[in-house]
């Protein structure tokens, strides 16, 4: 029997999972579909901590994006730590911009109009001017994933881990209120854990356990272009305008384009924001949209040809923030879901303050904030407020 | 004549020249860039990114983007789709990274 | 982008221009989009003017009756050619089947360099997008000189280019024929047609049965007369040189299709295709339903009239199974004649053009029993050898991919690239189906060909100054 089921090959299934390993523990990952088939195969790879406001989720952007640069020694992915820049189109958005960055109290650097172009060559002229963040990064989610499941039971002392794909949860195997396994439609298989990281589809097999978790898909379209011999974004590249939408409740569509480079030569320009369930039809409207905004911060990509453009569907709560940690509800079962579109970011510590938790270690941030119940109407009044969006 | 113009009769307008990487390549008024670089005997004008392995027309109907070029200065145009035109400037990859165009 | 047509074709081969055809002359106002600069499609790929080709049809089988009906389109209808298609959209009408209202909008590039953003609107569409070559990885593949079949017989059809001075042609399926055929009396050497699947030899190929005898024995009689060997149960399972082709292996297979003895056969140029890969991407766009054809292909689904799952959105030709030039125009008619009597028009029932249409695609099931692709083709890969031009993803990564948890074709293109590139899949997306041990699947591909930024954008970019070359 496994110490723990961990419910979702996805990035940030495969970091709990790995953590877990690390931490002397069997683990056994299961997934419906392949290994990062979901939100993380659609995902950037943004290691962001620029766009976080201060509070719970920048802490756990910084502690994540620490654990990123150590994992990268582990090889089998790209990781570049390439920084990203954030550009304001105006003073006052500039002044935002410089005050949020003191207030974020991560390393930072104020970038002055005139020296945007030695951050960004090709950068639009015009800019008031931005901020750099040297912690910001990029790595491929979807190798990411798989090399995280593939290393975590590797190694002395460590525990065992299994990935077993195309096994559909249907249900739990309960103790009283107790979750002491998982049933699938490949047999029942009890465990002294389960971890919920069904990504955007979280809120569903928390439905199993008879929790609610209220995470719907916020869909995001990404374009890519064709590969380019020289590089012309260098970091990932952003307008302050991002950070607004990022934070914002609207169902309708957002869209402020996030630009960079990759290191097999297309630039990668995301994302837009939409509320539309899990519809895959293309929105012509919003491609245009990111194509313009793309070519406003680099109207060098303007000849250059976008070849491909594909969505996601990250997964929302309406506070922005992931859920983390035992369900008190239904103990026994752990969520790590709900990451919005920081999941790829985000996963690395996620995973590291599930492992704590699994094994009784005191969590090294304060898991409160993230708790899974935080939204049941009878909880409202204590912690963080849930918003409806 | 070669055998395909007696084939259907052909008598073609007049050739002209268009410059691939300085070296003058004749075409028949309507052919493509690509069409007319693999009648010269050229096969390959692209080299890939990563193993810089040759390459010129494989499926020949604008679905494979392997023969990629560069014509008056705009960038990776398929040349099996790409009509030659009087005084088309040709710049290929191949010349870009290596010594110069394979031909036969 | 006032104006809106009855009826937007796009695709100018076969089944587009007899589709188009029947709709203008019951009497709809009617647009024909296509990419190339001449109509005919891949099939009726035809001479530019330029050449004044006295007998254009020696190359074709049917030209002159394709000829014919685009002669009498041509008064009829708008005719957009030069403009590829990188997205269709419908708007209003609702889901529930009503058309009123609705209408579809077609996303255009006009020009082979300039690049023009155009968009088309109309009340109905017909899409004609027919097929591209299926190849098969193999070490080597990707050496200049190596073709698709369609490749090598586009140069000749479309700018009289032999693809080479001595010819191999290998692959499966009735297509091979006509290629080596057309090689061959346009004066290439060619060196043998292997054929992988053909274990009737030609004297009984399965294109004598059913009608197509006489264009059958007719290429296997210029086969005779250049003494071009034709092999069934026999590939091309290596191609070999330096820079570009000069030899290759030709490997006798066993009923699976694995190399069971080789030889080598010098050549400087290998025509190869492995069947055809009918273009989706549009149908997809709009949400038109698919099935599996035959040989396990996607291809739109239809009903007896042409319409697919979508109000308004109809489809002909290889893009509802592969079948051929002939059967491809039966579909047109049948969808022109259908929209018309869709948008209230009068149009007497034809029965024999559904029983032609029926005939031929029996025959055409027929066809595709017998030249399936046959899983031994695997045992022709090695390690090196990239399954994906584009990325060159080597064989090698797909199995790593594979070991880490990539159960379907969609995560092997995720973890280890193959499909990425610039042709976006459609060369290897076959190949990496079948070592993800599936089906291939309907392309999703919102955008169905590369699109300027600026483009896409709406705004003006500097590459418009070419504008003034423009005539």
């Amino acid at each position: 029997m496994p110490d723990v089921v961990v419910i979702g090959a996805g990035v940030v299934g495969a970091a709990c999972a790995h953590y877990a390993a690390r931490a002397g523990l069997d683990v056994v990952v299961l997934d419906r579909g392949p290994v990062a088939g979901g939100t993380t195969g659609a995902g950037e790879g943004n290691v962001l901590v620029s766009d976080k406001e201060p509070g719970p989720e920048l802490d756990l952007a910084v502690l994540s994006a620490g654990l990123w640069r150590e994992l990268a020694g582990l090889g089998g992915f790209e990781y570049e730590p390439k920084g990203g820049l954030v550009v304001a189109e105006d003073d006052e958005v500039l002044a935002a911009l410089t005050a949020l960055a003191a207030g974020q109290g991560v390393e930072h650097t104020v970038v002055d109009a005139g020296r945007l172009t030695d951050y960004e060559p090709h950068l639009a002229p015009g800019f008031a001017g931005g901020v750099f963040y040297p912690q910001d990064a990029q790595v491929q989610p979807m190798l990411a994933a798989a090399t995280l499941l593939r290393e975590g039971g590797r190694g002395a002392g460590r525990g065992t881990l299994s990935l077993r794909t195309g096994v559909t949860v249907t249900g739990f195997l309960r103790d009283g209120e107790r979750v002491t396994g998982v049933r699938t439609d490949r047999g029942d298989i009890p465990a002294g854990a389960v971890v919920n990281a069904a990504g955007t589809w979280g809120g569903e097999v928390a439905a199993l356990a008879g929790v609610h978790l209220p995470i719907l898909p916020r869909r995001g379209f990404i374009l890519v272009t064709e590969p380019l011999d020289e590089p012309l974004v260098l970091h990932k590249v952003y307008t302050a305008a991002y950070v607004t939408n990022v934070a914002s409740d609207s169902a309708g569509l957002e869209t402020s384009a996030v630009v960079e480079g990759t290191p097999s030569g297309p630039v990668l320009i995301g994302a837009s924001r939409e509320r539309v369930g899990f519809d895959r039809t293309v929105s012509i409207p919003v491609l245009e949209r990111l194509a313009r905004q793309a070519v406003e911060l680099f109207p060098a990509l303007a000849a250059r040809r976008v070849i491909r453009a594909y969505c996601g569907f990250r997964p929302y709560c309406p506070d922005h923030l992931p859920v983390i940690g035992e369900d008190p509800r239904a103990p026994g079962l752990y969520h790590a879901c709900g990451h919005e579109g920081a999941g790829i970011g985000l996963a690395p510590a996620t995973g590291h303050l599930i492992a704590q938790a699994l094994t009784g270690a005191r969590p090294g941030l304060d898991l409160d904030p993230f708790r899974p119940d935080r939204f049941d109407p009878d909880r409202s009044g204590t912690g963080t407020p849930a918003k409806e969006g | 004549m070669r055998p395909p113009y007696e084939l259907v009769g052909a008598r073609p307008d007049p050739a002209f020249e268009i410059s691939v990487d300085g070296r003058p390549v004749p075409v028949v008024p309507g052919q493509s860039v690509g069409a007319a670089l693999h009648a010269a005997g050229v096969r390959s004008w692209r080299s890939t990114r990563f193993g810089g392995r040759p390459r010129g027309l494989f499926c020949g109907i604008g679905v494979c983007f392997d023969c990629l070029v560069t014509v008056n200065d705009v960038p990776a145009l398929r040349a099996c789709v790409t009509e030659a035109r009087p005084g088309d400037r040709v710049r290929t990859s191949a010349a870009d990274s290596g010594p110069e165009v394979s031909g036969r | 982008m006032t104006r809106v047509y009855d009826l937007a074709v796009i695709g100018a081969g076969p089944a587009g221009v007899a589709g188009a055809l029947e709709a203008s002359l019951a009497g709809l106002d009617v647009v024909v989009i296509d990419a190339a600069p001449r109509p005919g499609g891949q099939y009726h790929r035809h001479l530019p003017d330029s050449f004044h080709a006295l007998r254009p049809g020696a190359l074709h089988h049917g030209l002159e009756r394709f000829m014919r009906q685009w002669e009498a389109l041509r008064s009829r209808a708008e005719i957009l050619l030069g403009h590829r298609v990188w997205a269709v959209e419908r708007t209003g009408g609702d889901a529930a089947g009503g058309t009123a209202g609705a209408t579809v909008t077609v996303r255009c590039l006009a020009g082979d360099r300039e690049e023009r953003p155009r968009a088309v609107r109309a009340r109905a569409l017909l899409i004609a997008t027919g097929a591209h070559d299926r190849p098969l990885p193999f070490p080597g593949w990707d050496l200049p000189g190596v073709l698709t079949a369609g490749g090598a017989q586009a140069l000749l059809k479309g700018s009289l280019v032999v693809a080479g001075r001595r010819v191999v042609v290998s692959g499966t399926g009735p297509f091979l024929l006509p290629v080596a055929a057309g090689l061959a009396r346009a004066g290439a050497d060619v060196r043998g047609v292997y054929e992988a699947g053909g274990r009737f030899g030609l004297a009984r190929h399965p294109l004598l049965a059913a009608g197509k005898a006489a264009e059958a024995a007719g290429y296997a009689a210029v086969l005779a007369r250049h003494r071009v060997p034709y092999r069934g149960r026999h590939a091309v399972v290596a191609a070999h040189g330096e820079d570009t082709l000069t030899h290759v292996t030709v490997a006798r297979l066993d009923a699976d299709w694995r190399p069971v003895a080789t030889r080598t056969v010098e050549c400087d140029t290998l025509a190869c295709g492995y069947g055809f890969v009918p273009q989706l991407e549009l149908p997809v766009q709009l949400g038109c339903a698919t099935r599996r054809d035959a040989d396990g292909t996607p291809v739109v689904a239809v009903d007896a009239g042409r319409r697919t799952s979508v109000p308004g959105v109809y489809a002909a030709g290889e893009t509802t199974g592969v079948g051929g030039a002939e059967l491809a125009e039966a579909e047109g008619r049948l969808a022109g004649r259908t929209v018309a009597a869709d948008r209230g028009l009068r149009v007497p029932p034809l029965p024999a053009l559904a029983r032609r249409v029926d005939r031929l695609a029996a025959f055409a099931r027929a066809l595709h029993e017998a030249y399936p692709v046959r899983p031994g083709w695997r045992d022709w890969l090695r390690d090196d050898t990239l399954v994906c031009r584009c990325e060159e993803v080597p064989l090698s990564a797909v199995r790593e991919a594979r070991r880490l948890g990539a159960t379907d074709a969609r995560s092997v293109k995720l973890l280890a690239r193959p499909g990425m590139g610039w042709c976006q899949g459609r060369m290897c997306g076959y190949a990496v189906a079948c070592l993800a041990g599936e089906d291939p699947a309907a392309p999703r591909r919102p955008i169905a060909q590369p699109v300027r930024l600026g483009d896409l954008a709406g705004l003006e970019h500097p590459l418009r100054k070419d504008d003034r070359d423009d005539p």
